[in-house]
């Protein structure tokens, strides 16, 4: 699995996109720190970019780089390799080198303007982290969604409307039920939709460390009730595992039935 | 060296294996042949794992294949279209190989016998159908394994590869190696193979020497033979 790994990251770092991407992040972040001039509040700016934005490349690079490296893959599957290494290493070596251009992008120009001096230190961290974790989750589902479907435009287009439904519709599907069931009591509801969704569970997770109730939101101040800060942390970082354990093993059960 | 039991195939309702039993010894050079869609090539697939069958059993020099990835290790392949990632170089790809299966020097005599050294520093992307498959030829013949599977081999090569390629499986099988090929040029079928394999609508019509077709169909040549194979069966 390393090999195909080293090979994938490494046809990936060729690649003009990648640094496409990393230096999107570059200005970002130089952009935000020098206009706002305070790094808190550049971190939740970030958070908003961040939360939309990662999903979206994630998906879109998983289903472009599976697609685009079918041959590759073809002439991977004749040799001794297991199938499931060929699939983890490619898997790991687009989600690996998108988080290297966020953690990086990002990174560099808030090293040089003094990060670690400041105490937002830790909310960044977090940000960067929240940011792997969402690239990690969507490469994945990308990859589902590529294998499942043999016809290229159909991927892009689930992948599409996965990214679509669960950055923008689920919130205000989530919005309306709240709404139309409000004379029930809606805590347990409310936490387990914010579950459901890993771009909900990572703004909970983030608003919860900067700890601003008035952008923490309905669910945010159940989440904070039900598990006070910590254990919410470390409550929602769990779940985001699940998020990223969950597609992999679909990765390598959809692939050892695939045909080629 | 290869045996395969019952194998059944099917594609959403598209039978394409319907039962193919199949005893391939060791030693000598086995031609694939049917019409297309007759299910040649995922027969060969199926071998190589890319294809999982629906129900049957293929033993690879004495393994089963199911849910192995090692026996691979023993076969040499030729996929019948020569797609390669279009941005590596041909050195890189053929180091790349190397680095995933075993170290090997036979390449270099490869390369000279085929003359790829002007096309060592170029992209895949940019070389023509017949310079791929050449590259397809060394990255297959590179390796020494018992068992050697070449799906359409003759596709777009020129005479003078032609003739070096016919010369390379004749001398990989006066090795005690195993080749199986599938083609549809009956004259390089006719001049190469020691038995033949015809597949017809996913089941096996007809296994033997050439002879034995011949005699079978009442027909003085090979091509006509297997002419008259598809006739009577599509009349």
């Amino acid at each position: 699995m390393l090999k195909i790994l080293k090979y994938s990251f490494y046809d990936l770092m060729r690649s003009r996109w990648s640094y496409v991407y990393f230096a999107f992040y570059l200005l970002l972040g130089i952009v935000l720190l020098f206009l706002n001039n305070d790094l808190s509040k550049a971190v939740i700016t970030l958070m908003n970019v961040i939360i939309v934005i990662v999903p979206l490349i994630g998906t879109i690079f998983g289903v472009m780089y599976y697609y685009n490296s079918k041959e590759f893959t073809e002439l991977l599957l004749a040799q001794p390799l297991k199938r499931s290494s060929i699939f983890l290493g490619q898997y790991l070596g687009v989600a690996i080198s998108l988080s290297m251009s966020l953690i990086l992008g990002l990174g560099l120009p808030f090293v040089f303007y003094g990060l670690f001096k400041s105490n937002a230190i830790w909310d960044f961290s977090l940000l960067l982290v929240t940011g792997t974790f969402l690239t990690f989750i969507f490469t994945a589902l990308a990859f589902n969604i590529a294998l499942s479907n043999e016809n290229k435009i159909k991927g892009f287009g689930y992948a599409i409307l996965l990214w679509l439904f669960l950055a923008i519709i689920y919130d205000g599907l989530f919005l309306m039920s709240l709404i139309l069931f409000e004379d029930y009591p809606l805590d347990k509801l409310s936490l387990f939709g914010t579950m459901l969704n890993p771009i909900d569970l990572s703004r909970t997770l983030i608003l919860l460390k900067l700890d601003i109730s008035a952008l923490l939101g309905y669910t945010g101040a159940v989440f904070k009730k039900f598990f006070g800060t910590d254990f919410g942390l470390i409550l929602s970082l769990l779940m985001l595992t699940v998020w990223v354990i969950l597609p992999v093993l679909r990765i390598t059960h959809k692939s050892k039935k695939k045909d080629f | 060296m290869v045996s395969i039991q019952n194998l059944h195939k099917k594609f959403n309702k598209n039978i394409v294996l319907n039962g193919v039993n199949l005893d391939i010894n060791e030693g000598g050079i086995f031609a694939v042949l049917g019409p297309n869609g007759s299910g040649k090539t995922t027969l060969i697939k199926s071998i190589l794992g890319m294809v999982i069958p629906n129900k049957g059993v293929i033993n690879v020099l004495g393994e089963n294949i199911k849910n192995n990835s090692s026996y691979r290790n023993k076969i040499d392949y030729l996929p019948q279209i020569a797609n390669f990632p279009s941005n590596l170089k041909v050195k890189e790809l053929i180091k790349m190989i190397k680095d995933l299966r075993t170290d090997t020097n036979a390449d270099e005599r490869l390369i000279q016998l085929f003359k790829l050294e002007p096309f060592l520093d170029k992209k895949l992307g940019n070389l023509s159908g017949g310079t791929k498959q050449k590259v397809n030829i060394i990255l297959t013949f590179m390796f020494d394994s018992p068992l050697i599977i070449l799906d359409e081999p003759t596709t777009g090569l020129d005479p003078i590869s032609l003739i070096r390629l016919k010369e390379l499986i004749q001398e990989e099988k006066s090795k005690g190696k195993t080749i199986l090929i599938t083609s549809h040029i009956m004259s390089f079928v006719e001049e190469v193979s020691d038995e033949i394999v015809f597949l017809l609508e996913g089941e096996i019509y007809f296994k033997g020497t050439i002879s034995e077709l011949k005699a079978k169909t009442n027909q003085p040549d090979f091509e006509h033979a297997i002419a008259s194979i598809l006739t009577d069966n599509h009349a």
